[in-house]
């Protein structure tokens, strides 16, 4: 079809039928998503591995199982704020700062106040500096992986100095059952966290116009600008959902360990972006998966586990899981773009 | 054939960019069933006065009437609100998402009571409105990515038509085409007058314009150079009229 005479060449015979020969079989073939479904094997796969070889080793027991959904519950929270950022064709690197100022600032209001002053102490924080973030990003249009990296920092020395790198605890009765050790109807208060926050993610990712909107502005901005979508808008959006994912990852943690340090959320910037990744949403924008991401952080935590029950040092642990990482990451992104 | 009242009249508009004359003294009316295909070189002020037609830009002098009444079209959103629509050079899709969310972006149906999105009526609807036009694609679910050229293109003025109760501006809509292609998208252009749209063309391809308009307008330098029915005219005239040249 490519004459030499241009994109303009003069068709001769104007009765030509255009796109029959499309077989919709071969075109059904090609839109056949295998991008989405590598992370269903990879985790069958993997969950499979482990149930044999540490089977001894009480891998399989319900205690364990439960312990793994329980430890990843902040990471799975923070993978869903990451699937609408990077869905939108942005990034956030600063949400285990976050954690770490949100964590501090709920420990150190519960200091003196009652446990909701704690919670709004907690989920403002990360809502302000998530739109911060947002609002760099949209409005001085600076690329949000400089910004989010500067913040990072900024916000890592913040948590430090809030308390002179002094650990808090949280001795609140109300919060450590609500975000942490609790149970309903014998359920872990976690585990429920975790299924709210996925259920809510996924109504809003695939049902919503504004999902349909923070797609759009991913795949396309100048299309998304032109249809109409307030393109600045979405994107201030997503990262401040992703600064309220990781303020209420900080209370998880906060709730759980019944204290809060500087450190927490420290080591969770690679697992939940490879968390993401794995679970099938794009790096560029586009396209993602809110179960996708909750599998893929399912599938970190197993991995820690399974080291972890391996016997494998911790050395040798960052050396597998980094091994492994870099070939799921690495199977998901070459199916998805061809 | 032709309605006795413009769709959309602009009287003489002028744009000016910062010093520099971009359009100068500009008039035209459109009328609902007619296609005017707008020429010039590049640089001519065609994509200038495509943009003032759809509220990306605003003139600096002149008036424009849609069906009769002065409009103030302050952006993109407010063109589209009247009634037109732009088919970009860039198609302006969503590549990896359906087709039927992109015939409805940034206007999504929902569904009450939660105002979810409505995916069973914009499935519906953007199939209907395929057929309609006959933009042969494999389904309303297939990503944009999965369609060829000219499907795209298909699909772009499919939306155009969905949306537009009065105008269509195509900018160069078979730049990127092939021939078959070229062939097939031009018939659905021509099959868009029959719905009572107003279809303003630009096109650096002679042939197509010939084939397509009922009226052809020249720009050069920013300067109207003249408005003429394509029956009575021809190619060399045109020619003539775009680079100044006379034969």
């Amino acid at each position: 079809m490519n004459l030499p005479g241009g994109p303009n060449h003069r068709p001769t015979d104007r009765s030509i039928p255009a796109d029959r020969a499309m077989t919709p079989a071969i075109q059904r073939l090609r839109s056949l998503d295998l991008q989405r479904s590598v992370i269903y094997f990879g985790f069958l796969g993997i969950f499979l591995f482990f149930a044999v070889t540490l089977h001894d080793d009480g891998f399989l027991t319900s205690r364990n199982l439960t312990n793994i959904v329980l430890q990843t519950a902040p990471a799975t929270v923070m993978a869903i704020g990451l699937v609408f950022a990077l869905s939108a064709g942005e990034i956030d690197l600063s949400f285990g700062s976050i954690v770490a100022v949100s964590a501090l600032s709920a420990a150190v209001a519960m200091q003196s106040y009652p446990m909701f002053v704690g919670v709004l102490a907690g989920l403002g924080a990360g809502i302000a500096i998530g739109c911060m973030n947002g609002v760099l990003v949209a409005y001085l249009r600076l690329p949000s992986f400089l910004v989010t990296l500067a913040t990072m920092g900024l916000f890592a020395g913040i948590a430090r100095s809030m308390t002179d790198l002094r650990s808090i605890p949280v001795v609140h009765d109300g919060f450590t059952g609500f975000f942490g050790s609790g149970k309903l109807f014998s359920i872990p208060s976690l585990v429920l966290w975790t299924v709210a926050a996925v259920i809510v993610g996924h109504v809003v990712y695939r049902h919503t116009r504004f999902g349909a909107h923070v797609l759009a502005v991913g795949d396309n901005a100048h299309a998304a600008q032109v249809s109409g979508i307030k393109v600045s808008r979405v994107r201030v959006h997503v990262l401040t959902l992703c600064g309220a994912t990781a303020g209420l990852a900080g209370l998880l943690y906060a709730g759980r360990l019944q204290a809060a340090k500087y450190t927490l959320g420290e080591s969770d910037l690679m697992t939940v972006i490879a968390a993401v990744i794995i679970g099938g949403t794009a790096l560029n924008g586009g396209r993602g998966s809110v179960v996708g991401a909750l599998l893929g952080s399912l599938l970190m935590g197993m991995l820690n586990n399974g080291l972890i029950l391996m016997g494998l040092r911790v050395s040798d642990q960052m050396i597998v899981r980094g091994l492994i990482i870099l070939v799921a990451v690495a199977v998901s992104l070459r199916d998805g773009n061809r | 054939m032709i309605a006795t009242s413009p769709v959309l009249s602009l009287t003489g508009i002028h744009k000016v960019f910062g010093g520099v004359i971009a359009i100068q003294d500009f008039s035209l009316d459109l009328y609902a069933g007619e296609i005017v295909a707008l020429v010039g070189d590049n640089g001519a002020g065609k994509s200038t006065l495509i943009k003032l037609i759809s509220g990306v830009h605003r003139p600096t002098a002149g008036d424009i009437r849609l069906d009769g009444e002065s409009v103030a079209l302050v952006d993109a959103s407010s063109a589209r609100s009247m009634g037109i629509e732009v088919v970009y050079q860039d198609l302006a899709l969503a590549h990896e998402q359906t087709v039927y969310m992109n015939m409805f972006l940034g206007r999504e149906l929902t569904r009450k009571p939660f105002g979810l999105l409505d995916r069973e009526r914009m499935r519906r609807e953007s199939q209907s409105l395929v057929e309609e036009l006959d933009v042969r694609i494999p389904s309303v679910n297939s990503r944009i990515r999965d369609l060829s050229g000219g499907q795209r293109q298909g699909i772009a003025i499919a939306r155009a038509t969905h949306w537009a109760s009065k105008l269509i501006l195509l900018d160069e809509p078979t730049a990127a085409l092939g021939v078959a292609e070229t062939a097939r998208v031009e018939e659905l252009v021509a099959s868009l007058k029959e719905r009572d749209l107003a279809i303003l063309l630009v096109s650096h391809s002679l042939d197509q314009v010939f084939r397509l308009s009922d009226r052809i307008c020249v720009l050069r330098c920013g300067e109207q150079i003249g408005v003429r029915r394509s029956i009575e005219t021809d190619r060399n005239e045109i020619v003539s009229m775009i680079t100044g040249v006379h034969a």
